[in-house]
């Protein structure tokens, strides 16, 4: 009787010390699969960077909340002149860098100025085009002045290549990175990972987390093995949605599916022959089965688009009704075009597995109208250079991550290719206007012109889905931006 | 021995019957596809896709709803189709070469030839395939160029070495006193004695040229799609693995069968034709 109330005892004691053990977990390991090439957000287009960095380590004078919202960062408030080209910002008081040197109105003149400068090697250069100048009044009040008001001037300062660095910590920026957030940076094994701890002199809200590391896995069965065994407490962007419906039967995990800014497009090169015909485009969209393509590629993971546009954003609108799957009207189209047999084309795919198996799926819809799609899988490296940067390609697809970006249409030299002076014309008038009403009317147009002349195939919104240990809280499940900010997670129960 | 003490010898061995048995399934298969398979492999239907085995789709569907057993059969013809023409480059050049090297044994042309072939026998064969299609692009002609070439120090060696002792028995000698020229004696004396060892020799080449092939489209640098190749089915079920494992099966199977009865084949082969193995 004794011995088994004894046992029970030390029973209830492992319990405790167990329960104490779980209570005290405040790291936590999140699988990327992305590694960053270095570490500085302000001079390269890698979105890895960002998602280890952004708002854990470094911050902007504004910054993105979970729903894409633009909020006080490093600048507590603003003051917007009446003709909208004055933006006064009050800083906070008392914030530190990393490095222990004060947080001051220089350090933003400092780095909107790098940021902006001829030889900047910022990826966004065009956030910081409409700058005339940037003054610091005293040391928590910074002055900016625009050539013309900018309607997103706000919404363009919480972006990754916008926040502050200091220039006492510049130099070893791309290996030692020294902000103001939550977190600093603690070490980076090449290959394998990067940690970041938790700032105790934080100006703001002591996030949950003492430390934080983000483990990259770039093989899909690896990132498989390794949230099955629980070396890693999260996997972000989990990329092989097939195991999705494993993680979701298994109660240890949740699957977090949101929204991201990526809308997955079937890039079409509008001048190479016979693309240039508005015709032939629109047959090359209307023979393509959208929910064929996220059920078979994405296993049912993502929205139909029929622009270019996020679906979740307040102005988008619903034009798949444009380019419906007809393949009896895209052979139609195409013998009214002179290709009633159809024509060859090629099809160049970058690696994710979107594009390689949607290529796929695709190549096969296309050969129902009768066009030749001839598939060639690339790296990124290939493809930035034949298809990129190169235009040496008939058809690809290609998620374009970054938020708001339907400017890229007025751009005659992205690689798509598309010339259009009325569409160019909205986009610049569209920078200059400050009204809600205005734009939201504005947005709207440039999404209806650029569905109505079929420029790209426009597929779906790629679905985030993350795989997160069911006990880990406070993971976004959206991506307003590139950013993996883990300021408000922390463990339940 | 006789034509007919041959074939019987044959049929009492093994090995090269299953051997045998085992390719000329995979062949019958690979000619059936070329007139009949029993679903159409370019046809997408996503709505039925990663069916398990069953009596509509005997090797169950893939993750584009393609019917497996008509995968398999089309990628045989693929495998077969790299195989042959890799190991025809492969004897194509490098018998001759190996009939010229021992024509003039010691002399430089020998010595370039097969300082030659051991260059390409230094590279790891895969690492050389790999190469090639990642300079010229990943496609089945590059794949069969690459396969191709490391198949030609292969059969260099082999038929020098095999034809270096018989430049001096007597018959040679003979040819010779008699007036005729390097290149008569070689290709009326030499090549038909090494013919044997060249057959097995293929046969094993021809295994590992499937097995190549498998591998470079594993890593996506054989066959493109749409066309079916064993490799790349494996490589697309490795992360289906857990909720569709026919995906692997099947494929992985059909490699495995192929290369071995191929193997077996050889073995066989090797035992018959070599009177040394035969008569002891």
């Amino acid at each position: 009787m004794i011995k088994i109330q004894q046992s029970a005892t030390a029973f209830a004691l492992l319990a405790l010390t167990a329960g104490g053990a779980w209570a005290a977990k405040a790291d936590v390991t999140i699988g990327m699969q992305l590694e960053p090439p270095h570490l500085d957000p302000t001079s390269a287009a890698a979105g890895a960077i960002d998602q280890a960095l952004y708002s854990n380590v470094f911050e902007g004078l504004t910054r993105f909340g979970p729903d894409g919202s633009v909020g006080p960062g490093l600048a507590e408030s603003w003051e917007i002149s009446a003709d909208g080209t004055m933006y006064t910002f009050n800083l906070r008081e008392g914030v530190k860098f990393h490095d222990g040197t004060d947080f001051e109105a220089t350090d933003v003149v400092f780095s909107l100025d790098r940021a902006r400068a001829e030889d900047s090697a910022n990826a966004q250069k065009a956030l910081f085009s409409g700058i005339k100048s940037v003054e610091a009044i005293d040391p928590t009040t910074v002055v900016v002045t625009l050539n013309a008001p900018q309607g997103n001037f706000l919404f363009n300062m919480a972006w990754g290549d916008a926040v502050i660095v200091a220039p006492e910590s510049i130099d070893d920026i791309k290996s030692n990175p020294v902000g103001t957030g939550a977190f600093k940076f603690s070490e980076w094994k090449r290959g394998d990972s990067i940690t970041i701890e938790r700032n105790a002199d934080y100006w703001g809200a002591a996030p949950a987390l003492e430390q934080a590391t983000f483990k990259y896995i770039s093989e899909p069965t690896a990132a498989f093995s390794a949230m099955m065994a629980g070396d890693i407490d999260a996997f972000y962007s989990y990329p092989a949605p097939e195991n999705l419906v494993q993680f979701e039967a298994d109660p240890r995990f949740t699957v977090l599916a949101g929204n991201t800014e990526g809308e997955t497009i079937l890039a079409i090169n509008n001048k190479m022959e016979p693309f240039g015909d508005v015709r032939v485009r629109k047959a090359v969209s209307m023979a393509i089965d959208r929910q064929a393509i996220i059920d078979g590629a994405m296993f049912g993971y993502g929205t139909p688009i029929g622009t270019h546009f996020a679906p979740h954003h307040p102005d988008y609108v619903d034009l798949t009704g444009n380019a419906p799957h007809d393949p009896e009207g895209a052979k139609a189209l195409l013998a009214e075009a002179g290709y009633p047999d159809g024509f060859e084309t090629t099809l160049k795919l970058p690696p994710p597995s979107y594009a390689r198996r949607g290529g796929e799926i695709i190549a096969a819809q296309l050969r129902d109208v009768g066009i030749e799609a001839e598939i060639s899988n690339l790296e990124w490296a290939q493809w930035l250079e034949q298809v990129f940067r190169g235009y040496d390609y008939g058809l690809t697809i290609v998620s374009h991550t970054e938020p708001m970006d339907i400017g890229i249409y007025a751009r005659p030299t992205y690689y798509f290719q598309y010339d259009n002076p009325e569409f160019q014309a909205l986009i610049t008038a569209l920078s200059v206007e400050n009204d809600p009403a205005t734009r939201t009317e504005m947005l709207q147009e440039a999404q209806r012109i650029i569905s109505e002349d079929y420029v790209n195939g426009f597929l779906f919104q790629l679905a985030l889905t993350s795989v997160v240990d069911a006990r880990l809280d406070g993971i976004w499940p959206d991506a307003p931006t590139q950013a993996v900010d883990l300021t408000g997670v922390s463990w339940t129960e | 021995m006789t034509e007919d003490g041959l074939f019987r010898a044959a049929l009492k061995s093994r090995n090269l019957v299953v051997g045998h048995l085992l390719a000329a399934a995979f062949a019958i298969g690979a000619l059936l596809s070329l007139f009949w398979t029993p679903y159409d492999v370019t046809e997408l239907t996503i709505a039925t896709r990663l069916q398990a085995p069953s009596a509509v789709h005997w090797f169950g569907t893939d993750h584009f709803g393609r019917d497996i057993l008509s995968m398999i059969m089309v990628g045989a013809q693929t495998s077969i189709a790299v195989a042959i023409v890799a190991v025809g480059i492969g004897m194509g050049i490098g018998v001759p070469l190996g009939l010229a090297a021992a024509a003039r044994r010691g002399r430089l042309l020998d010595e370039t030839i097969m300082r030659g072939n051991d260059l390409v026998f230094a590279f790891p064969s895969l690492l050389i395939a790999i190469m090639i299609t990642t300079v010229f692009g990943p496609s089945a002609l590059n794949a069969i160029i690459a396969i191709g070439i490391f198949n030609i120090p292969v059969f260099a060696r082999l038929t020098r070495g095999a034809a270096l002792p018989l430049w001096t028995r007597d018959y040679i000698l003979s040819a010779r006193v008699s007036g005729k020229g390097p290149v008569r004696i070689s290709v009326e004396h030499i090549l038909p004695n090494v013919t044997n060892l060249l057959i097995v020799q293929g046969t094993i080449q021809f295994s590992l040229g499937i097995l190549a092939e498998a591998a470079l489209s594993y890593v996506g640098l054989g066959v493109q799609p749409p066309t079916p190749s064993w490799g790349r089915m494996l490589a697309d079920s490795q992360t289906l693995i857990a909720i569709a494992p026919h995906m692997a099966m099947f494929p992985g199977f059909a490699i495995l069968l192929t290369v071995l009865g191929l193997n077996l084949a050889g073995d066989g082969l090797r035992d018959l034709l070599d009177p040394r193995i035969r008569n002891a």
